[in-house]
């Protein structure tokens, strides 16, 4: 018997389902919260219980890579690895990582000024994408399809002036059907697919009300998921893929703390259950 | 337990955990069950969707 522990910082449906499943395959189940954990400079392993092996299921991006760095500080196993949360966390240098892994992505081009992505802009042309290199649900995700919408998100962004806003993220719109494809890989492995489809815009974030309906994975599907997985470092992946008219898929994007809760309702394979026993055997090996 | 925003009555589950969101279906805010003995639970006003929030 082992144990693992979830952490969170928000209790959802998904770390609740982790932990019946866990509790199911006859392992102890500790739920940690992360917000009333301290760590020191001091602290070791045998100081705290986080069982064999941890979950890391933070809502929050960066408390969950602080919190993640701090149990690697501690050698404690930890899924995902802190490089992994680190490079799945920041659009740019997962899109940059895609690429040079020969991964098909959406021709993407990034600017350090709004100056540079304004003059970047001009010379593409519209319409491109504009996307924040931290953050999830497509939260300012929008496509700047003239000058006018350019310069009045440029300026907001000068306005707010936060660390991120000065990174400029500008990606090309593709053609596709009003859907994306969210595959959940778990040690490389493609184990669930659903489209999502939009529900009326152009965005497909389940969290804005896209429609999930359960995707067939094909051979390429397999094939560039594996890759896309293995390029990040591994573990528990949500990979997205466009089927774009004129080049087939690409890999838009590789969340690290995966939601899984609608897709679960209609796979067959049992997600939570993959992911307990992929995190018991990750520390067996 | 009454909603600490709105006093209207929160139905909060037998089976709900600490870190666990209720809300309050009149006001409509979000509080996080800080501590759970038995049926005596304890409230703190949840965090509001940040910036880094998602997958």
């Amino acid at each position: 018997m082992s144990k693992v522990c979830i952490v969170f910082d928000r209790l959802r449906t998904e770390e609740k389902m982790l932990q019946k499943e866990a509790i199911a395959l006859g392992h102890d189940a500790l739920m940690l919260d992360a917000k009333i954990t301290q760590v020191n400079t001091d602290s070791k392993r045998e100081d705290y219980d986080f069982g064999n092996v941890v979950l890391e299921r933070c809502v929050s991006y960066f408390r969950g890579l602080h919190f993640t760095a701090s149990l690697e500080f501690m050698d404690i196993p930890v899924l995902n690895k802190f490089e992994v949360a680190n490079i799945c966390g920041n659009k740019m240098f997962m899109t940059l990582l895609l690429k040079k892994n020969n991964i098909p992505t959406p021709k993407t081009y990034f600017s350090f000024s709004s100056e540079s992505a304004a003059e970047n802009l001009e010379k593409v042309g519209f319409p491109l994408v504009i996307k924040p290199v931290i953050g999830s649900w497509g939260r300012g995700v929008m496509p700047l399809k003239d000058k006018d919408t350019m310069e009045a998100v440029f300026e907001i962004r000068d306005i707010t002036d936060s660390p991120h806003d000065r990174i400029y993220y500008l990606q090309e719109l593709i053609q596709r059907p009003p859907r994306d494809i969210r595959i959940i890989t778990v040690g490389d492995e493609p184990i669930a697919a659903m489209y999502r489809k939009s529900s009326g815009g152009f965005k497909t974030n389940i969290a804005l009300g896209a429609d999930p309906e359960l995707c067939e994975i094909t051979k390429e599907m397999e094939d560039m998921a594996v890759k896309a997985s293995k390029a990040m470092g591994g573990g528990i992946l949500g990979i997205d893929m466009m089927e774009d008219e004129k080049n087939g898929l690409v890999v838009h994007e590789v969340n690290n703390t995966v939601e899984f809760k609608g897709l679960a309702r209609v796979a067959q394979r049992n997600i939570p259950k993959e992911m307990v026993e992929f995190a018991i055997n990750y520390v067996r090996k | 337990m009454n909603c600490p925003e709105c006093d209207a009555i929160l139905n909060i589950p037998e089976d709900a955990s600490v870190g666990e969101i209720i809300s309050c279906p009149d006001c409509g805010a979000d509080f996080e069950i800080a501590k759970k003995e038995g049926s005596k639970v304890e409230l703190k006003q949840a965090e509001t969707v940040g910036e880094d929030w998602g997958e």
